[in-house]
């Protein structure tokens, strides 16, 4: 079995991420990493790897994204993917979510793999959405937000919670499968590992390369446009206890306090 | 352009609270942009007349599919028919899980465009704008589409309006794709852990993955005791075993509006907030003065919950033998 593991660059956590109020878009000069979540996806192959159920004969990560985007490459094979693609191209820029879906699926169509995995979300877009867009155009079942992925065969077995409590769902083979992250607890990288990350195989193709039409990605070929931009409504700022464990009982007769004169308590 | 389809889940022959919101929303939009507020149902096996009851929250028409029930592919192959036969380019969702499955596949079936997390929608000048709160509701976009249109509303966005009424139902036979077919539901809805309630407490202490392992949640249940209210938790905790489905809070839990929410451990995801934003006094522990919780909440205490609970616990015991 042949898993593409799709990864996603994003700001890195400590960064306050802002829209630029000129492009509407995300500002992205700061600080980047791999999208946290795209990590438990990465897990999830391994694990399937080593479980032994199934045969795992590669494993491939694969991004769209601007030329720094190598880095989260670099990183989620350092993670335990044997290879990795990369779609990057101007005419990319400003993709939303069905054009990102669109040309995902283009690059995997030239892959072939039995699995696809992604993440629950990214950590700066938040759109749950990309491999439901992929697996429709790819023909494939799928599935989001799965905490339990048993293979056998052609079959996978997958429990995740919807709005009603946990379900259990039966998925053919290939498939895409977006993982939730209480599904495993992502391993860090061996020293070794991320020196030897930057020696596997990373290929670069263009959005001709995999065949997609100009006129469906990008900022224009979006079906989605961004008119404006506004601050939430202002909400009167709450009390804040800073620094609470200097001072313990200071701390603790101050929330009695508060809940006391609420009639809380 | 005519009209807005809804897509209507339900489970055992009950329908979900935030799609009966999606319709009046539905329902209050359509006049400015045209057409009517139809819904659509698959499977489940609902009698028409309680279908004909959607019409009670504005929707004309109910469109009705024979199908596999709790799976979005199906019900993409059944909304995509039913809007391309009827004309209809807008499909509106409420909020939860299922919603954004289906509503991202319709998107590629569609080529639309798609917005999720969606509070509000606006007409201007017969088109459609959303608003969508993004980076943990720091900044609101407005969204507008150029062609057909996805959207997915934030969970408790839309509130059911009843209105009266009773809606036209037609049934609509789909032949589903083969490969919408090869995810089937084995078991559905499960209910994990004991059956707690936490909508009816007043008080309510919810713990999230802050406290570090499944032992722990003694603490949040020693406070809730003290305080003379119930325990509630964030889905990381509940997927991770550690304590009920039942006591969740959020977009696939429970929707609470407690006088007092105290969370102890818990970050504020969006997922989370909106199923205890209405809370009267929301008071929060985090040892990260840069959680996201603080942003909503009205006491917030920046420091180790596992110094403060115990020593709080203990306050509040004394406070009231006094
Ligand atoms: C604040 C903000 C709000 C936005 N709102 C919208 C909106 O309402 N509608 C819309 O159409 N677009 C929106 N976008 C654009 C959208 O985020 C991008 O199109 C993005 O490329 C795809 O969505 P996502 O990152 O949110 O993915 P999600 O669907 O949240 O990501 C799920 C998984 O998909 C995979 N994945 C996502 N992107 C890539 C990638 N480039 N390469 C490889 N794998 C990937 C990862 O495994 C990830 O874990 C928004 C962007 C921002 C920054
Ligand atoms: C489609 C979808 C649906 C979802 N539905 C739900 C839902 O219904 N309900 C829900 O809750 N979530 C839901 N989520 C998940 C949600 O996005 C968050 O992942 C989840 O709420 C996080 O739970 P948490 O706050 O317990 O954990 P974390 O986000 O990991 O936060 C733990 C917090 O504890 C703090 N902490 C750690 N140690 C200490 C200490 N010693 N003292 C004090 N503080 C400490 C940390 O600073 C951190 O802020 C959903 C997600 C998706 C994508």
């Amino acid at each position: 079995m042949k898993i593409a593991v799709l990864v996603k660059e994003v700001p890195d956590a400590a960064v306050e991420k802002r829209i630029d109020p000129a492009s509407k878009r995300l500002d992205r000069s700061g600080e980047k990493n791999l999208n946290p979540f795209d990590t438990h996806a990465i897990e999830a192959a391994m694990q399937l790897r080593e479980g032994g159920a199934v045969q795992v004969d590669e494993i491939v990560a694969v991004t769209m994204g601007p030329d720094s985007s190598k880095s989260a490459l670099t990183k989620a094979v350092s993670l335990g993917a044997d290879r990795s693609v990369q779609l990057t191209d101007d005419a990319l820029a400003g993709s939303d979510v069905n054009a990102t879906g669109y040309a995902l699926a283009k690059v995997l169509e030239s892959e072939s793999p039995d699995l696809i995995l992604l993440g629950q979300q990214s950590d700066d877009g938040e759109c749950y959405a990309v491999g439901a867009v992929v697996a429709d155009h790819l023909k494939m079942p799928s599935l989001t937000q799965v905490i339990k992925l048993d293979a056998s065969g052609d079959t996978l077995t997958c429990e995740r919670q919807a709005e009603y409590g946990y379900d259990t769902v039966k998925v053919t083979l290939p498939a895409v499968i977006s993982v939730g992250d209480a599904i495993n607890e992502p391993r860090y990288p061996s020293l070794k590992a991320i020196m030897g990350a930057k020696k596997k195989p990373l290929e670069t193709k263009s959005a001709g390369d995999v065949g997609i039409e100009a006129g469906k990605v990008g900022e224009a070929g979006s079906k989605t446009e961004v008119l404006g931009l506004n601050p939430p409504p202002a909400k009167a700022g709450g009390e804040l206890i800073a620094d609470a464990d200097d001072d313990i009982d200071g701390t603790v007769s101050k929330i009695v306090s508060w809940l006391d004169e609420r009639k809380l308590i | 352009m005519a009209g807005i389809l809804v897509y209507v889940l339900a489970k055992d022959g009950e329908f979900n609270k935030n799609s009966l919101g999606a319709i009046s929303e539905a329902a209050s939009v359509v006049g400015s942009i045209g057409g009517e507020a139809a819904a659509v149902v698959v499977g489940g096996d609902i009698a028409d007349d309680k279908l004909a009851t959607l019409g009670n929250y504005g929707a004309t028409k109910v469109y009705k599919v024979d199908g596999p029930e709790g799976v979005a592919q199906p019900a993409v192959d059944a909304m995509a028919k039913v809007m391309n036969d009827n004309g209809i380019e807008i499909a509106l969702f409420g909020g939860g899980l299922l919603g954004l499955e289906i509503g991202a596949g319709l998107t590629a079936r569609l080529d639309a465009g798609v917005t999720m997390e969606v509070t509000g929608i606006k007409s201007e000048g017969g088109r459609i704008i959303v608003e969508r709160p993004v980076l943990q509701d720091s900044q609101i976009v407005d969204v507008a589409f150029n062609g057909k249109a996805v959207i997915v509303g934030r969970l408790n966005a839309f509130e059911p309006k009843e209105t009266g009424g009773s809606a036209a139902v037609e049934p609509v036979s789909v032949e589903f794709s083969e490969f919408s077919l090869k995810a089937e539901l084995v078991t559905r809805g499960e209910q994990r852990g004991a059956d707690v309630n936490i909508e009816d407490a007043d008080i309510l202490v919810a713990g999230g993955r802050g406290l570090g392992e499944a032992d722990n949640f003694k603490l949040a249940e020693d406070l809730a005791d003290s305080l003379g209210g119930a325990v509630a938790a964030t889905r990381a905790v509940v997927d991770a075993g550690w304590y009920p489905y039942a006591a969740q809070i959020g977009q696939t839990g429970k929707t609470v509006a407690p006088k007092l929410y105290l969370a102890a451990g818990i970050s504020g995801a969006i997922q989370h907030k909106v199923g205890m934003q209405a809370s009267e006094n929301i008071v929060a522990i985090n040892k990260d003065p840069n959680a996201p919780i603080f942003e909503f909440s009205d006491l917030g205490v920046v420091g180790d919950l596992h110094k403060i609970v115990p020593k709080l616990t203990e306050a509040i015991k004394a406070k009231k033998g006094a």
